[in-house]
């Protein structure tokens, strides 16, 4: 960090002196300098919202990987109490069968997150991949990898992965594998695009007169120059894997009891929204909250790391 | 325009072929069509399994299997025994693909009117209180399950059929069994009545995407050279928003539409099993329960050439509205 200076200048801007501790120019009108990372975190920092979303998300995913450790019952725990209404001792009540809500909207909640973070993460890197090696070496591998891209597209998704998942059976990384499989080509194509941009820059050009191997321009010049996007689609697709998930859950080819997922304990409750609201409203409200705080957080994160895409807000 | 339109009907052929090779590679993917008969306790003969095999085609090569799929599909319209014998596939899609394109018709339909109005609206008036309660429905409806939504509306239906003590709402099946009213007229007020709620649910699934999309291409195109040249030059404000912003804002909204089709037909099959409905979606169900490959093939194979052939109409509708593609 530079110093504001004092001095007198002859005329504004041009160099004083520098610096010998931290070779530093020393100028007039000196601004503190921030990196790229302070930027875009005082952009993301004035988006309320989004840093409110932002406390909110890790706030729900303590609670159901910490929760289900400190709360007295397990989602397996049979209680004697049958279809009681939410009290103290059961703050979310029980289902027919006695077990506690709260434990099994924990529990649900816990596998749900698992697989939509999963999901996002399967997405992104082979996507980041399949887009990079696409956009990059164009032709033929280009023309391959994003016809088959659009073939996946044009088919539901949730109709393949149901079909996937009937048969290669229904453990949460089997899930989370089926569902970022088939999101990877999505993410594929946006990276793409931005790499056939990114590819023509100078920067890249200097790196290849240098000597720099395919491999290296990928890694250390496309990717990061492409991750502001990455992330962006990294966060929404964390909603919308978890609305995946619980969607396939609920059709009975997700996560399956006696394991649970939000999906799985919204299927089970579905009959008794009139006469035992609550476990129905419970495990839907989790899904909305996780949902619509990664929204938000990937609207704010767009903002802050891609400026130019809301060019409507200052 | 003809030979733009015969340039994007030949693009889309081979997406049809390809989209066949992957239809049948994933659902060879999906498992045995015999296993319920192999797995029956006393187990079956030899003899009859190895019949079924042959009746199913499974005793061929994976090569031969297809060709033979496509072969009957192109040459005579078959697609496939089924694994119940008395099935006939053809018939089967075709009986609940019309359910199912109703369905998804009337909700593309409202959510695109809405969709429009309200992202114009946000972003002519942008930070206003009208802005900021779009925007929170919008995202609202983004992160909302489909089908606990649908669940939802379905059980506010029965409280206030049962409070009015009248049946105002359907909530469940595409149409009565027994009609008191057995006219034309009758049988469409009864479908009609039975599409309200899921018409509901799903048309704000649409919703939702598209009216955050309508808004930001709207301020987009608000923010342009041209719309500033407009307002310059004097021309009346809503002459300037509808022909210069709304008609270049909408452009890429044809795209978007067309490429949600596959994701709403997903949403279809959420909405039809809440509401019960005998179409494509309990017909998808039904065919992952049996395992019935041929049936699995010919569904997303149908649900694949619909979403073709809305990109094909997005492509087409994209040249009308805007010349510099069609020359291109």
């Amino acid at each position: 960090m530079t110093e504001p200076t004092t001095k007198a200048a002859p005329s504004a801007g041009t160099p004083l002196a520098t610096d010998p501790a931290t070779g530093r120019v020393e100028r007039e009108f000196t601004v503190k300098d921030r990196s790229q990372f302070q930027q875009t975190m005082r952009r993301f920092l004035r988006h309320k919202l989004a840093v409110g979303s932002l406390i909110v998300f890790v706030l729900l995913v303590l609670f159901a990987f910490v929760g289900p450790h400190l709360w007295k019952y397990q989602y397996t725990t049979i209680t004697p109490d049958n279809s009681v209404a939410p009290s103290l001792k059961h703050p979310f009540g029980t289902d027919n069968l006695g077990h506690d809500m709260f434990a099994q909207v924990l529990r649900g909640l816990q596998q749900s997150i698992k697989v939509a973070l999963s999901i996002a993460l399967i997405a992104t890197v082979g996507g980041t991949l399949w887009g990079t090696i696409s956009g990059y070496y164009r032709g033929f591998v280009d023309n391959a990898l994003m016809r088959f891209a659009d073939l996946v597209l044009t088919i539901p998704s949730l109709a393949l992965a149901a079909a996937l998942a009937n048969n290669f059976g229904g453990t949460w990384w089997i899930i989370a594998v089926i569902l970022g499989g088939l999101s990877a080509p999505y993410v594929g194509r946006v990276v793409r695009g931005m790499v056939l941009s990114i590819r023509e820059r100078e920067y890249v050009e200097a790196a290849r007169a240098l000597g720099a191997s395919d491999i290296r321009i990928m890694l250390r010049h496309l990717v990061p120059n492409a991750f502001a996007v990455v992330v962006v689609n990294a966060t929404l697709l964390v909603a919308s894997g978890i609305l995946a998930e619980t969607s396939l859950s609920f059709l009975g080819f997700g996560v399956r009891p006696p394991d649970t997922s939000l999906g799985v304990l919204i299927t089970l409750g579905q009959g008794a929204v009139n006469t035992r609201p609550w476990l129905f409203y419970f495990p839907g409200l989790f899904i909305i909250l996780v949902a619509l705080t990664v929204n938000f957080l990937g609207d704010g994160l767009r903002d802050a790391l891609d400026p130019q895409q809301t060019r409507q807000r200052r | 325009m003809l030979a733009y339109t015969i340039r994007r009907v030949l693009i889309s052929i081979p997406v049809l072929i390809g989209s066949t090779i992957l239809v049948f590679i994933m659902v060879k993917l999906s498992g045995d069509p015999l296993e319920s008969i192999k797995l029956r306790n006393p187990p079956p003969p030899p003899q009859t399994i190895r019949l079924e095999e042959h009746r199913l085609g499974l005793d061929q090569s994976w090569p031969v299997q297809y060709w033979d799929w496509l072969k009957g599909l192109v040459l005579h319209g078959d697609f496939g025994a089924a694994v119940a014998p008395s099935d006939n596939i053809g018939a089967e899609i075709g009986s609940h693909l019309w359910v199912t394109m109703r369905l998804v018709f009337f909700s593309v339909l409202i959510a695109l009117i809405l969709a429009i109005i309200t992202g114009v609206l946000s972003a002519v008036k942008q930070y206003s209180v009208l802005d900021y309660t779009t925007t929170f429905f919008g995202f609202l409806f983004l992160s909302m399950p489909v089908f606990w939504f649908a669940v939802l509306l379905k059980s506010w239906g029965i409280w206030y059929n049962q409070n009015v003590h009248a049946d105002t709402f359907y909530t469940i099946g595409d149409k009565s069994v027994v009609l008191a009213n057995d006219t034309t007229w009758g049988h469409i007020s009864d479908v009609a009545g039975h599409m309200i709620l899921p018409t509901i649910v799903l048309g704000l699934a649409g919703y939702a995407g598209w009216t955050r999309f309508t808004r930001a291409s709207m301020l987009e195109v608000l923010n342009s050279d041209h719309v500033r040249l407009a307002r310059a030059k004097g021309l009346r404000s809503r002459k300037v928003l509808v022909r210069h912003a709304l008609r270049n804002a909408l452009i890429p909204l044809t795209t978007v539409t067309a490429l949600d089709i596959a994701a709403l037909l997903g949403g279809a099959i959420l909405t039809e099993t809440v509401f019960q409905w005998q179409g494509m979606g309990s017909l998808f169900i039904k065919s992952l329960q049996a395992k019935d490959a041929h049936l699995m093939m010919g569904w997303l194979l149908v649900s694949a050439t619909i979403v073709i052939v809305f990109n094909l109409i997005a492509d087409l509708l994209y040249g009308i509205l805007d010349p510099r593609i069609r020359h291109a």
